[in-house]
């Protein structure tokens, strides 16, 4: 097993249980951040697999913009009877 | 409650074994790095001598915009439909106002906002303008544009972008993009082709048309996001 195959394995068991965290998180803006990360962790296998323009566009996109916009919805929405 | 996180978990985890398992003994996806591009379109698409030809240093962007031109063309075509989507969903009235959120920026992150604002501009720029150059290109830069307004819309509850503006910015890069296409046709022989010399592989102006189309590309992006995101942060005006 090469230092490569170890650094892949690591890279998908935490992207696997990250997003069964996010799933399963109780309140719904560490959901958001939980799949913010699992971007984050995208990222990185991308650049392992020598694909930098992809890792460019899930970085800006995936953490980035996806993510604003889920925490500025969020921050839009009330739950029902509070105010 | 439990026996269901179990289930979940449970389905999860086959699931990934059963990818794992169709990957691992399938002839049709060999190990990173075991491809044999000879037998494969990449393959014609690396050989070194057509890369002199087009003169792009970035073989992603050599592929996007000039072998699949025309493809591009229909990404974006997809983006516009989407961003008219959203525009028909949410922007219909005339009246338009902000958001009301449960949150108001403080001082830090109006001035940190401000200044963050320029730095994601420039790189955005960037970007678009090395795209035949280094990794990057129209649709990231368009983005990175994009998430620098967002961060305008951040920093003050009452910024409301031009919209018009942007509506105008986007529909005269689409039909350029067309334009430069139907040139190709005219002055060469087919859609999309590169008319312009290809220069010296590594300079800033070369490559001949990429560098025109990428800058479209991330124009059109860039505003269509935009708009995106201010159709997401308004809302009709009740009164």
């Amino acid at each position: 097993m090469t230092a490569f195959d170890i650094l892949s394995l690591i890279l998908g068991v935490m992207m696997v249980v990250i997003v069964f965290v996010a799933i399963h998180a109780k309140k719904m803006i560490s959901a958001v951040l939980f799949l913010s990360l699992v971007s984050m962790l995208a990222v990185v296998a991308f650049v392992m697999l020598k694909a930098p323009d992809v890792a460019i566009t899930e970085a800006v996109i995936g953490s980035g913009l996806v993510t604003s916009l889920f925490v500025f919805t969020l921050l839009a929405t009330r739950k029902e009877g509070v105010k | 409650m439990k026996l269901k996180n179990l289930l979940a978990l449970l389905v999860t985890l086959l699931l990934a074994l059963a990818i794992i398992l169709t990957l691992n003994n399938n002839t049709l996806f060999p190990a990173f790095g075991d491809v044999d591009l000879a037998d494969r379109v990449s393959g014609q698409y690396l050989d070194s001598a057509q890369i002199d030809e087009i003169g792009a240093a970035n073989i992603v962007t050599a592929i996007v915009v000039g072998f699949r031109g025309f493809d591009t063309l229909g990404e974006v075509t997809v983006l516009f439909i989407s961003s008219l989507g959203v525009a028909l969903l949410f922007g219909a009235s005339r009246k338009q106002k902000r958001l009301d959120a449960d949150f108001s920026p403080n001082f830090m992150l109006r001035v940190g906002s401000r200044v963050l604002f320029g730095v994601i501009l420039t790189v955005g720029l960037y970007i678009i303008l090395h795209g035949h150059l280094t990794p990057g290109g129209g649709f990231p830069g368009g983005t990175m544009i994009a998430s620098a307004i967002l961060l305008l819309y951040l920093a003050d509850d009452q910024f409301r972008a031009k919209i018009k503006g942007f509506k105008i910015l986007e529909s005269a890069s689409g039909s350029l993009y067309v334009v430069i296409g139907l040139l190709g046709l005219v002055l060469a022989t087919y859609f999309l082709q590169n008319f312009l010399p290809a220069g010296t592989v590594g300079n800033l102006l070369s490559a001949g048309i990429f560098p025109i189309l990428y800058i479209l590309i991330g124009l059109k992006v860039g505003s269509e996001i935009s708009g995106i995101i201010d159709n997401f942060l308004t809302e009709e005006d009740a009164k």
